[in-house]
């Protein structure tokens, strides 16, 4: 990757839809860069922007929200 | 199915299964055998448009979800050579041991469900299909349109893969159509014709789409809404005709057609879709013999209007497309109605073979986090690419961790009996699986907490097969450092988890049903018939709603008779209590434990129950058009049915005209009343009966006579009745001049207005919903733009809300002809029995809960709460919010906007989110 920006992403996902959804590209083996961590909820309803903020202090690049 | 012998409440069916080759049970549906099977074929679920593995499974979400094996091409079935699937197996679940074999089931009852099938490839061929690639069918077409189908969404021609520039979808294929034998209407290919075009059009907005149909049958509720939204927003044009022919010209296809003022048209595109409709299932009439059940002429299975679920034998029921064609709403409604039919039929056998399977006493965890990992291997699913050794190694070096371990398979029931031992040989207060995904697995491994006494909450899943070495299988160093952060970030979460109390929230097994038509009186027959105490309230004087003014069906059976008939078996029923001239004055509670009271003509009532079932009905428009109010010569449908009935109607009737979509479809109405074509056919063929020689003109926008109501259409039309199409924006003029009736109207046929001297005007009004407003603020549930009820899911949840306990049927939530509120009635009842027959509503501990402290009472999160689930009450005179657990669903909403972080979700505290985040961070 050399001098390549590699970002960190946190991904928030909501149980139904958005983590079924990464679960079902696994299933079918689409290929993604290894670059997210992800956090399951019920719901994003649960996303506080709290969280967005806290981090964005721990040093991650981007937040990715999917509900 | 071979056969079923026996009788209802006591058969025995006998089932002919073939071999799949794959034992479900061990299969772990990971796709290693897949990817090594050596036969390529095409794939059926794709229609053939794509390749795939002989080995495979249908698609991604297929219930069961293991994986099969087609005998017809397999090299060992047919050889007995290749079986590289077993060795590549490491489940061991390939068994080519498994052979055909016959079970004889003891059962109760019999649901029939085996849908619809295809239509004739000759009929296909009329139209050039199998002579021009690019003329395909709609089926093959949705799986174009499909992101997860052959050309991951992208539409193409098959004949050269380029994008089609123009492209049109001739309807009525294999329906309305005697020249195949399939005289009946499909009913559901002008939607999904509608619904492909406007995807086609969100794929590629440059897309020009024509539909050439016959009838614009967008009956179904908020259906005529997409049809305009078709047009309007995305430009689809609609032409009405049938098409004769298609020939190739150059690298289109040619259409000739003949417009409504017979003009012919030729137009070229440059793919053709044929809406195929819905043919009967393959081998119905086997079906029907080893059932011992009637089909009809057009081999779908035979039911009755006023019991449209019951096959002819007793005990044997019916649902979805095999009982004729219908679209998903219909088919969950009714298959959900089938249930309840049963469940009325065998409530004596209720939970006779349920076993209650007891837990050992909760065991108290300490203040300290003693955390155990598992890490899976899945075969080499997992490690395959991620390197197991380092994680659990990584894992033991974690706060709080105090044993790591790694197995081949941690779902194996071997893995349980060795988590077991090691939460009780090392204290474990906290398990970790690395493996799969919580949303297949995670119960599994709870159970087997719950096993050990530790409470289920105690539990984490790290998902590091799914989303992380399926999907990174080519970086395996960087899968391995993904599998270590998720960990870490478990890890984190784990130590502060706490143990949630497993809530059981008990019920009044009774119902409240609202709305005493024949809606609310067979959802009330049921409940009661399923043993469940039930109040039916009536705001007149009497049962039987609106089906009291019908004289007779289509099919020809007397409706008055069927009231009756229902009315005496719910007098007869001591579970049910009716009140007349009764109302709802308020519900407080939720689902398990409403209390309602009501004021009826014995006084006011308050009363406990555990479900409402909300009936409530519609009536017939009131017209002020075409000179309803001015003449006596006007008259609505139902006004007819009872001139008719009654024998009222002049001897000497000569001319008759009806109009239909009187205020609907756009007048005073939005929608469709689904009712008034059928209700017209009917009445003319009546007239006609008592007078052979009247004229009868019918003024159409479409005729939507669906499904085997088209025969009548038919039937109408070959008895001379004449069906004149009008434009919504040319509709007919009626005028009243000194008691003399005329009405005006354009022939697009003949180009020419005609005037009638009609000695009868009948109008076919639309169905306006009850006013609900009341009830839906006091039920805290929402109602369309047009005032009917809004279900939770338009296709999956069709009678429920998102509100748990309250359901609807009938009119309430669209216009619909009694057979098909019968069925919704049922299906109601069925799921509105669910929570009575369990006695309990089981708290999910996922729920969120008021720190009482700390809440201000501000109240956002009552407002918030899509589930009603959050409730204000008064704690030493301050208003606090308190969750109704009952309901929560544990979405977090709530949550994450109280300005106090009052608010806390089982397994998702704030503290358990923000430790994750800071775990991220390293």
């Amino acid at each position: 990757m050399g001098n390549e920006f590699n970002p960190k992403i946190l991904g928030f996902m909501c149980n139904w839809c958005c983590y079924a959804a990464a679960d079902s590209a696994g299933v079918a083996r689409y290929q993604y860069p290894p670059n997210v961590r992800t956090i399951r909820m019920m719901c994003t309803g649960r996303m506080d922007p709290l969280f967005v903020i806290d981090a964005f202090c721990v040093g991650t690049d981007g937040v990715f929200v999917g509900g | 199915m071979e056969s079923v012998q026996g009788e209802a409440g006591n058969f025995t069916a006998r089932v002919h299964t073939t071999p799949r080759y794959i034992n479900e049970d061990l299969c772990t549906a990971c796709g290693t055998c897949t990817m090594y099977c050596p036969i390529i074929t095409a794939d059926i679920f794709n229609e053939g448009l794509a390749l795939t593995k002989n080995l495979h499974k249908d698609y991604p979400q297929a219930v069961p979800s293991s994986f099969y094996i087609d005998p017809r091409e397999c090299l060992f079935v047919n050889h007995e050579m290749c079986r590289i699937c077993a060795s590549t197996c490491q489940a061991q679940a390939i068994d080519f041991n498994q052979t055909e074999e016959e079970h004889d089931l003891s059962v109760g009852s019999v649901i029939l469900t085996p849908g619809f099938g295809r239509i004739d490839e000759e009929v296909l061929s009329r139209y050039g299909f199998g002579e021009y690639p690019d003329v395909v069918t709609s089926i093959e077409f949705e799986r174009l349109t499909c992101a997860s189908g052959p050309t991951e969404g992208v539409i193409v021609r098959p004949s050269d893969q380029r994008h089609p520039k123009r492209i049109a979808f001739l309807q009525c294929i294999g329906s309305r159509d005697e020249t195949c034998g399939n005289g009946y209407c499909s009913s559901v290919c002008c939607m999904y014709a509608i619904k492909e075009a406007s995807v086609a059009k969100e794929h590629d907005p440059d897309l020009d789409i024509t539909i050439f149909y016959m009838d614009m049958r967008t009956q179904g509720k908020e259906f005529d809404a997409s049809r305009q939204r078709a047009r309007e927003k995305y430009g689809i044009k609609f032409v009405r005709s049938r098409i004769a022919g298609i020939q190739e010209a150059e690298d289109k296809l040619r259409i000739s057609y003949v417009d409504g003022r017979g003009i012919h048209h030729g137009d070229s595109f440059d793919m053709i879709i044929l809406s195929v409709g819905l043919e009967s299932p393959e081998g119905a009439d086997d079906l029907a013999r080893a059932c011992g059940i009637d089909i009809n002429k057009y081999e779908f299975c035979s039911t009755k209007t006023f019991d449209p679920l019951q096959t002819s034998r007793s005990g044997i029921f019916v649902a979805g497309a095999f009982g004729g064609p219908k679209d998903i709403p219909e088919s969950v409604t009714e298959a959900t109605g089938a249930v309840a039919s049963v469940d009325s039929l065998l409530k004596d056998a209720r939970g006779s073979q349920v076993e209650i399977k007891e837990y050992p006493q909760e065991v108290a965890i300490g203040d300290e986090p003693k955390i155990g990992v598992f890490v899976c291997h899945c075969g080499s699913n997992i490690a395959g690419v991620i390197d197991v050794t380092a994680v659990r190694e990584y894992a033991s070096t974690l706060d709080g961790v105090v044993y790591a371990d790694q197995n081949l398979y941690s779902c194996s029931q071997d893995a349980q009996q060795i988590l077991k031992e090691k939460i009780k040989e090392h204290d474990l207060n906290r398990v970790i699986v690395a493996a799969c995904t919580p949303r297949t697995h995670e119960p599994l491994f709870q159970e087997t907490l719950r096993d050990t006494g530790l409470n289920r909450a105690l539990f984490e899943m790290v998902n590091i097969r799914d989303q992380c070495s399926w999907v990174h299988a080519g970086e395996p160093q960087e899968a391995t450092r993904k599998a270590k952060d998720l960990l870490r970030m478990a890890v984190a979460k784990a130590g502060l988890s706490q143990p949630l109390p497993e809530q059981q929230i008990p019920v009044i097994p009774k119902a409240l049903v609202i709305g005493g038509g024949i809606s609310g009186m067979t959802a009330a027959l049921n409940m009661a018939e399923q043993g469940f105490e039930t109040f039916l309230i009536e705001k007149s004087d009497k049962l039987g709603g609106n089906l009291r003014h019908v004289s007779s069906m289509l099919s020809g059976e007397d409706p008055r008779q069927i009231i009756e008939e229902v009315e005496n078996k719910i007098a007869s029923n001591d579970l049910i209590r009716v009140y007349t001239e009764a109302e709802v004055k308020s519900v407080s509670g939720y689902v398990g434990n409403f209390t309602t009271t009501i004021s009826s003509s014995s006084g006011t009532e308050v009363f406990d129950h555990g479900v409402i079932i909300i009936a409530t009905g519609g009536r017939p428009y009131e017209p002020k058009q075409y000179c309803y109010s001015s003449s006596r010569q006007v008259v609505t449908q139902l006004e007819l049915e009872d001139k008719i009935s009654s024998g009222a109607l002049e001897k000497d009737l000569k001319n008759v005209v009806m109009i239909q979509c009187v205020g609907s479809r756009g007048e005073d109405l939005s929608y469709c009343s689904k009712v008034c074509c059928g209700q017209a056919v009917k009445n003319a063929l009546r007239i006609l009966e008592k007078h052979p020689n009247a004229n009868i003109y019918i003024l159409y926008r479409d005729i939507r006579t669906y499904g085997f109501m088209e025969d009548y259409y038919k039937k109408a039309r070959e008895k001379g009745v004449i069906f004149v199409n009008y434009k919504k924006e040319k509709p007919p003029v009626a005028t009243n001049t000194d008691g003399k009736l005329s009405v005006n109207f354009f022939d697009e046929m003949i180009d020419e207005d005609i005037t009638l001297d009609p000695d009868l005007l009948v109008l076919s009004v639309g169905i306006v919903p009850n006013d609900v407003d009341n009830l839906s603020k006091i039920l805290k549930v929402p109602v369309t733009k047009d005032n009917f009820f809004l279900e939770a899911h338009a296709k999956l949840r069709p009678v429920e809300f998102a509100v748990d306990g309250v359901f609807m049927c009938g009119l309430a939530h669209s216009p619909k002809p009694v057979n098909e509120s019968i069925a919704q009635a049922k299906a109601a009842a069925a799921k509105a029995a669910l929570p009575l027959a369990k006695g309990v509503v089981s708290v999910d501990p996922i729920g969120s809960k008021v720190d009482p402290e700390t809440c201000i009472g501000c109240g956002i999160c009552v407002s918030l709460c899509p589930y009603q689930a959050i409730q204000m009450v008064k704690v030493d005179k301050k208003k606090k919010a308190q969750t109704i657990s009952a309901s929560c669903k544990g979405c977090g909403i709530c949550a994450s906007h109280c300005p106090k972080l009052a608010i806390s979700m089982g397994g998702f505290t704030t503290e358990q989110i923000r430790s994750q985040i800071k775990a991220f961070g390293g």
